[in-house]
């Protein structure tokens, strides 16, 4: 396996370093670096310390596991592959991914999962092990956003105004939710089995990659919350 | 050539800070470093750091950091301050001829107090005077700013990357229990010296990453209590407002983050704490025009401690961490990690949560 070593080098050397090395890498002493492994297809690489802003931005299709936390906008407008972080992610994960996957261990900031759409085949898919910050799903447009809630220190499953301007996808939030407030143009109910039947994939690679058990993991029932066609976003700005 | 203020230079910026609750000493190299991983963060126009607890052998009395265009105005200025106060030492700030850091002003720091006769002719407690006076240096003498004004703290800032900045400043040589920084990428004002972070009044210095969308609201209002809004750029009206908010009414920190940071309406509605409730509901009545919208993150300094705050939509990033006697507070976790590898306990406050740290009773 090729190692690179990042301590000394700034983003542009970093990305230089592997564009060039082989399939399979790992970065190591990463603080910082901004950018890693944006736009690149057909590799896997691991990265040991912390990476920077904006990781696998338009992520064409390669497989990055981090094993530390991860800052802001991880997988900015990713197309496809995988993402797995041990840890937590800052604010704006996945912000407008169109696919692929973004699995994370630990607790998401603000806005994970912002403007995540999907188009025919194309269904990204984010996953948080923890609980998430404000502004979960804003503007969704399509795609899957799963929220477990494993964290223990006692925060609610998700911060303030979850939902605000969701107009396509899912959100599957595990427990009841009677706590949390959602917008009136959204739906909250139970998933029935079907709808949990439509992630069980999702989650039991998801109990692969970090070690939990899909019983555990099922022993709540999910909140599953989708945009209420009946009830659509009209004269917010002008009558039309 | 078209200098930046004529030119937009499209370019986020970037805040670091550590202190020890026992109050030890850290000298400027760890805050230095700190700035590094966030370098991209900045683009050149702006750097500059606070440093608390850093001139013991000075500590009863207030150091003047100014920058001065010329030895004329210097003189002059002195003239002016030796009228009011009583001036133990003047000195240039020692600097380093650095590439990196160019077109420096005159740049020069007085340890002085107020005169007591002056006080009691004017019937002026000793800090709203020192307040008035750089208010008035800075609005009426054209040429020369008071960029810092506190005891035992010093603010230093420049034109330049931030890293350079603290190099320029020689920032190794001393020693604080508190260090903030702070790197700037202006989006609408210009990158001058006056404009770089901190922005400072009596012992208060804040550092920020974002843009105030209602400054002018702001600055209307405070402008009536005497300050004046000299520098050309958002920052220094919430330096005014935390000296308002804290010093003049009296505010606690957590109060003062709940005027600046309010909660949504309907976030206080919800509330379930009722005593909760009704003391939101009464900051927001009482300072509505000190409401700060649009993207921040800030770090505020004052004697003894630190507060972190976000806007409360949290439109900017901010980490925080821990390690025995440390915390540190960033932008990012990579300039934590890079000062304290095994920094503990990281974890983003929410928008509108502030975070305060002291150093323990005694310990500064």
């Amino acid at each position: 396996m090729q190692i690179i070593d990042a301590a000394d080098l700034d983003y542009r050397a970093v990305n230089e370093a592997l564009r060039e090395a082989e399939s399979d890498f790992i970065i190591e002493g990463c603080c910082g670096q901004r950018f890693i492994a944006a736009g690149i297809s057909g590799k896997n690489l691991t990265i040991n310390g912390i990476p920077g802003n904006a990781l696998g931005a338009y992520l064409n299709n390669a497989n990055i596991t981090v094993n530390a936390n991860a800052q802001d906008a991880v997988g900015d407008t990713m197309n496809e592959g995988k993402i797995l972080i041990h840890g937590n992610i800052g604010d704006a994960a996945g912000y407008a991914m169109r696919g692929g996957k973004i699995y994370v261990q630990g607790s998401a900031g603000y806005r994970a999962g912002i403007h995540m759409k999907a188009y025919k085949e194309k269904i990204p898919v984010m996953i948080i092990g923890g609980c998430a910050g404000s502004f979960l799903g804003e503007y969704q447009a399509g795609g899957v956003i799963i929220v477990l809630g494993l964290h223990k220190d006692g925060r609610r499953i998700v911060g303030n105004f979850p939902c605000t301007g969701m107009h396509g996808g899912k959100m599957f939030l595990r427990g009841s939710c009677e706590d949390i407030h959602f917008p009136k143009q959204v739906t909250a109910k139970c998933a029935a089995a079907d709808e949990l039947e439509e992630i069980r994939e999702y989650l039991s690679e998801y109990c692969l990659d970090f070690g939990y058990s899909m019983d555990e993991l099922l022993s709540e029932p999910f909140t599953i919350i989708t945009p209420d066609s009946k009830n659509p976003y009209k004269q917010m700005y002008v009558a039309n | 050539m078209k200098i930046e203020g004529q030119v937009r230079i499209p370019s986020g910026c970037a805040i670091s800070a550590v202190i020890s609750k026992d109050g030890n000493k850290m000298s400027g190299e760890m805050i230095i470093n700190s700035m590094k991983p966030m370098h991209d963060r900045s683009n050149g126009l702006g750097g500059g750091f606070a440093g608390y607890g850093i001139y013991p052998e000075y500590k009863d009395f207030y150091a003047f950091h100014m920058f001065f265009d010329s030895r004329d105005t210097r003189k002059e200025c002195e003239a002016f301050l030796k009228e009011r106060f009583e001036i133990i030492q003047s000195e240039i700030i020692p600097t380093r001829k650095i590439p990196e850091v160019t077109d420096e002003p005159i740049i020069w720091r007085y340890f002085a107090a107020p005169l007591k006769s002056v006080l009691a002719s004017l019937q002026l407690e000793e800090k709203e005077f020192v307040a008035k006076t750089v208010m008035k240096i800075n609005a009426e003498m054209p040429g020369v700013y008071v960029f810092s004004s506190g005891k035992n703290m010093g603010a230093f800032k420049a034109v330049g990357f931030p890293e350079d900045v603290g190099v320029f400043y020689k920032l190794e040589e001393y020693e604080g229990y508190s260090w903030t920084a702070h790197g700037r990428y202006p989006t609408n004002t210009p990158g001058w010296w006056g404009g770089a972070h901190p922005f400072t009044l009596l012992d208060y210095s804040v550092v920020h990453n974002g843009e105030i969308s209602s400054y002018d609201a702001n600055r209307r209002f405070i402008e009536m209590f005497g300050y004046k809004c000299t520098l050309r750029t958002d920052t220094e009206v919430i330096t005014y407002i935390m000296d308002y908010l804290l010093r003049v009414q009296g505010l606690t920190l957590g109060e003062a983050a709940s005027v600046i940071a309010a909660p949504f309406w309907s976030t206080i509605a919800a509330k379930t704490d009722l005593e909760d409730q009704k003391k939101h509901t009464y900051l927001r009545t009482m300072f509505p025009s000190l409401l700060i919208t649009g993207p921040f993150s800030i770090v505020l300094g004052f004697e003894g401690g630190l507060m972190a705050l976000n806007d409360r939509l949290k439109l900017r990033s901010m980490v925080v961490g821990e390690k025995d006697d440390k915390v540190f507070i960033a932008s990012e976790e990579a300039a934590i990690r890079i000062i304290e590898p095994n920094a503990e306990n990281i974890w983003s406050p929410a928008g509108g949560e502030p975070v305060i740290v002291k150093v323990k009773e005694g310990a500064f």
